[in-house]
C-alpha cells in the first residue's frame, strides 16, 4: 500500500476567488429559435426533399405554362390521344390538347386552391381559437360547442353541400374549404393557448399593464408559431386533395380550366386506350401529396423543442 | 426608516376561487386560498410573507397588485383603493408596482430577446423610444449585474441565476416604489440565491424600493426583512418585527416553523419540536374557529367555536391566537 500524503497544505482548500463578471460571459454565439430550428430542420434529407421539390413544383406552375410553345386549351386535331413523344412530352389528350401543359396549368389552380385554403384556415383558426383559449370560460364553451358542431359533420360533406349550393367554379372551392378548415386550427391554437395562458411570462405581461390584444399577439401566438406551422403544413395537401376529389365528382373548376383532379376524372373514362392521360396528373398529385407531407414531418420535428440535441 | 407611511394598505382581503367540480356544474365549492386578511406595508420596509405551500402567499401577493379580481375587502395603494379599478384605470398605476417571479425558465417569454423583455414595459408605459429605450435597457442589464452585450440575447442561452436578473431588470424598467417577490430565490442553486439577495437589497437601498417578499426560507426571509408575517391556510396568524418574532415567537404554528429551521450544530439538532402532525387541511372546507387548531396542541374548546382575531400583542406584534401569551 502507498503511503498517503497527508501534507496538502491549507490554502490549497480556499474557495477559488470566482469574478461574478466571469460568470455572466456568454460564449456561445447568439443562436435565435428560428436559427436553431432552421439547424434541425436542414439535417433531416427526405424534409430537405420535400421542400425542394414543393420550390419546383410551384416555379414550374409559375413559369411552366410560359415556356410551353402550347396554351392548356390549344386543340391539335391531328393529335388527338396521342402517347408520350418528342413533340408532345406527356402527349394529348382525346381533344388534342397537350397534357404537360394541363398538368402545369393545373398546378397552378391546384397549388392556389391549396396555398388560399390555408390562408384562410390560418388567418381564421388562428384569431378564433386564440380569442376562445385566452376568454375561456363562457365564451370558450360556445365558440368551442360551434366548432364541435362543424366537427360532427364529415368536412367532405359540408364541402360538397357548399360547392352545391354555391355552384362549381375556383372562387366556392376557397369559400367552401376556407369555411371548413379552420376547425382544426382553432382547436389547436386553443389548446396552445390555454396552456401558455397560466404561465408566468404571462402574467408578467399583465403586471406590466399589457392589454388583451399585446398579450395574444406578443406573448402567445409567438409561443404556438410550431404547432401552426406544422397544421398549416399539412392542411394544404388535404385542401388539394379535396379538391382534386370534388374536380372529380365534377363539382370543380369548369373546361376548359384543368386542375389535377379534372384532369383525372376525364381521363378515367379513356384509362384502357390513353392511360397516359391518368398516369402524369395523377402522379402529379402524389408527388406534390407526398413532397407537403414529407415537409410537414419534418418541420414538426424540427420545432419540437423535446426533441432538441 | 424614520418617518413610517402606509404605502401599501391592505384591508380584511379576501380571494376566493371557485373549484373545477364547481365550473363543470357540479357542487360549487369555494377555495378560500385568501381569508380575511389586513396587513399595512411601509414606504422601504421589506414585509416577509412565509408559510408552508398552498397557504395562500402567492395568491395573496398576486391579488395585493391586482393580478387576481379581489373577492372581497380592499386594497389602498398609497391611499387609493385599488379594489376594483378596471384595467384601464390601473395601467397607470402599474407603474409604482411590479412583480418578481418565482420560476425564472417560466417568466420570460423565449421567443423574445432580453432586449425586448426588458423594453416591454417601456412601450407599454411609452417611456422611452429608439436610442434612449436601447440605453434605459442597457443601464438596466448593467445595473443588474449582466453585460450590456446580451440585450440580442434569448433567454435560453442563460443560466437560472441571470435569468432571475433579467426578470428584476424588467420589473425596474418603470421605476416601480412597491415589488412583490414570491420566492424569487427558491428556483436557484444556494450559492446564487446569496447573489440575488444581495442585489435586491442594494437596488432596495439605492432606489428606495419597497419588497413584499414572498418565501418559505425561514433563514433568509429573516434576513432580508423588516418585519415577518406568517400565513397559514389563508389567515394572517401573526405579525411582528423580524427581529421580535424570530426571539419571541408567540403563535404556536409560528413556534412550530421556528423550530423547524435546521440548525447547523448537530447536538443542538436533536432537540427540535417535531413537525405539526398531520397535513394541512383543504382551504376548501377549513376548521371551524381557529384553523390551525386541528395541529395545535395547545388547542381548547372556544379555538373550535370562535376564529380569534389578530390583536396587539405587544407593540408592533399583532397575533391571532386565543390563548396568546400562555405558552
Amino acid at each position: 500500500m502507498l503511503p498517503i500524503d497527508q501534507s496538502i497544505s491549507p490554502e490549497r482548500f480556499a474557495p477559488l476567488r470566482v469574478e461574478e463578471k466571469e460568470n455572466n460571459i456568454l460564449v456561445r454565439p447568439g443562436i435565435s429559435y428560428w436559427q436553431d430550428v432552421w439547424r434541425r430542420f436542414k439535417e433531416n434529407k427526405l424534409a430537405m426533399l420535400g421542400l425542394f421539390t414543393i420550390i419546383a413544383i410551384t416555379l414550374l406552375a409559375i413559369f411552366g405554362p410560359l415556356l410551353s410553345p402550347y396554351s392548356y386549351s390549344q386543340q391539335f386535331m391531328d393529335f388527338q390521344g396521342v402517347g408520350p413523344c418528342r413533340q408532345f412530352w406527356f402527349g394529348t389528350d382525346t381533344l388534342g390538347r397537350d397534357v404537360l401543359v394541363r398538368v402545369l396549368y393545373g398546378a397552378r389552380i391546384s397549388l392556389a386552391v391549396g396555398f388560399v385554403a390555408s390562408f384562410i384556415n390560418l388567418v381564421v383558426g388562428v384569431i378564433y381559437g386564440g380569442i376562445a383559449g385566452l376568454a375561456g370560460g363562457r365564451v370558450d364553451a360556445v365558440m368551442m360547442r360551434i366548432v364541435d358542431i362543424f366537427y360532427s359533420i364529415p368536412l367532405v360533406l359540408t364541402v360538397i353541400l357548399l360547392m352545391v349550393l354555391m355552384g362549381p367554379g375556383l372562387k366556392s372551392i376557397f369559400i367552401a374549404l376556407g369555411l371548413v378548415y379552420w376547425v382544426d386550427m382553432a382547436r389547436i391554437v386553443r389548446a396552445q393557448v390555454l396552456s401558455l395562458k397560466e404561465q408566468d411570462f404571462i402574467m408578467a405581461a399583465r403586471a406590466m399593464g399589457a392589454d388583451t390584444r399585446r398579450i395574444l399577439f406578443r406573448h402567445l401566438l409567438p409561443n404556438c408559431m410550431g404547432p401552426i406551422i406544422v397544421t398549416v403544413t399539412m392542411c394544404i395537401p388535404a385542401a388539394i386533395f379535396t379538391e382534386a376529389f370534388l374536380s372529380f365528382i365534377g363539382l370543380g373548376v369548369s373546361a376548359p380550366a384543368a386542375s389535377w383532379g379534372m384532369l383525372t376524372s376525364d381521363a378515367v373514362a379513356g384509362i384502357r386506350s390513353y392511360p397516359h392521360m391518368l398516369f402524369f396528373p395523377a402522379i402529379a398529385i402524389a408527388v406534390t401529396m407526398l413532397a407537403f407531407n414529407f415537409l410537414g414531418d419534418g418541420l414538426r420535428d424540427a420545432l419540437d423543442p423535446q426533441l432538441r440535441k | 426608516m424614520n418617518e413610517i407611511i402606509n404605502l401599501v394598505k391592505v384591508a380584511n382581503l379576501k380571494k376566493h376561487f371557485l373549484t373545477d367540480s364547481g365550473k363543470r356544474g357540479g357542487k360549487q365549492q369555494m377555495l378560500k386560498a385568501v381569508d380575511d386578511i389586513s396587513f399595512n406595508v411601509f414606504k422601504g420596509e421589506t414585509l416577509g410573507l412565509v408559510g408552508e405551500s398552498g397557504c395562500g402567499k402567492t395568491t395573496l401577493g398576486r391579488t395585493v397588485i391586482r393580478l387576481y379580481e379581489p373577492s372581497n375587502g380592499q386594497i389602498f395603494f398609497d391611499g387609493i383603493d385599488i379594489s376594483h379599478l378596471s384595467e384601464k384605470e390601473l395601467r397607470p398605476l402599474r407603474r409604482r408596482m411590479q412583480m418578481i417571479f418565482q420560476d425564472p425558465y417560466a417568466s420570460l417569454n423565449a421567443r423574445m430577446t432580453v432586449g425586448d423583455i426588458i423594453g416591454e414595459p417601456l412601450d407599454i408605459h411609452q417611456l422611452a423610444r429608439g436610442k434612449q429605450r436601447r440605453e434605459r435597457i442597457e443601464e438596466l442589464l448593467t445595473r443588474v449585474g449582466l453585460d450590456s452585450e446580451h440585450i440580442n440575447r434569448y433567454p435560453h442561452e442563460f443560466s437560472g441565476g441571470q435569468r432571475q436578473r433579467i426578470g428584476i431588470a424588467r420589473a425596474l424598467a418603470v421605476n416601480p416604489e412597491f415589488v412583490v417577490c414570491d420566492e424569487p430565490i427558491s428556483a436557484l442553486d444556494v450559492s446564487i440565491q446569496a447573489q440575488v439577495i444581495n442585489l435586491l437589497e442594494e437596488l432596495q437601498q439605492e432606489l428606495g424600493l419597497t419588497y413584499l417578499f414572498i418565501a418559505h426560507d425561514l433563514a433568509m426571509v429573516r434576513h432580508i426583512s423588516h418585519r415577518v408575517g406568517v400565513m397559514y391556510l389563508g389567515q394572517l396568524v401573526e405579525i411582528a418585527a423580524s427581529e421580535e418574532l424570530y426571539r419571541n415567537p408567540v403563535h404556536p404554528y409560528t413556534q412550530l416553523l421556528l423550530s423547524a429551521i435546521p440548525i447547523p450544530d448537530p447536538d443542538a439538532a436533536g432537540k427540535a419540536d417535531t413537525i405539526p402532525a398531520g397535513e394541512i387541511p383543504s382551504p376548501v372546507d377549513p376548521p371551524s374557529g381557529c384553523r390551525f387548531r386541528t395541529r395545535c396542541r395547545y388547542a381548547r374548546d372556544i379555538c373550535s367555536e370562535i376564529s380569534p382575531p389578530l390583536v396587539d400583542f405587544a407593540p408592533g406584534h399583532q397575533v391571532a391566537c386565543h390563548r396568546a401569551g400562555e405558552f
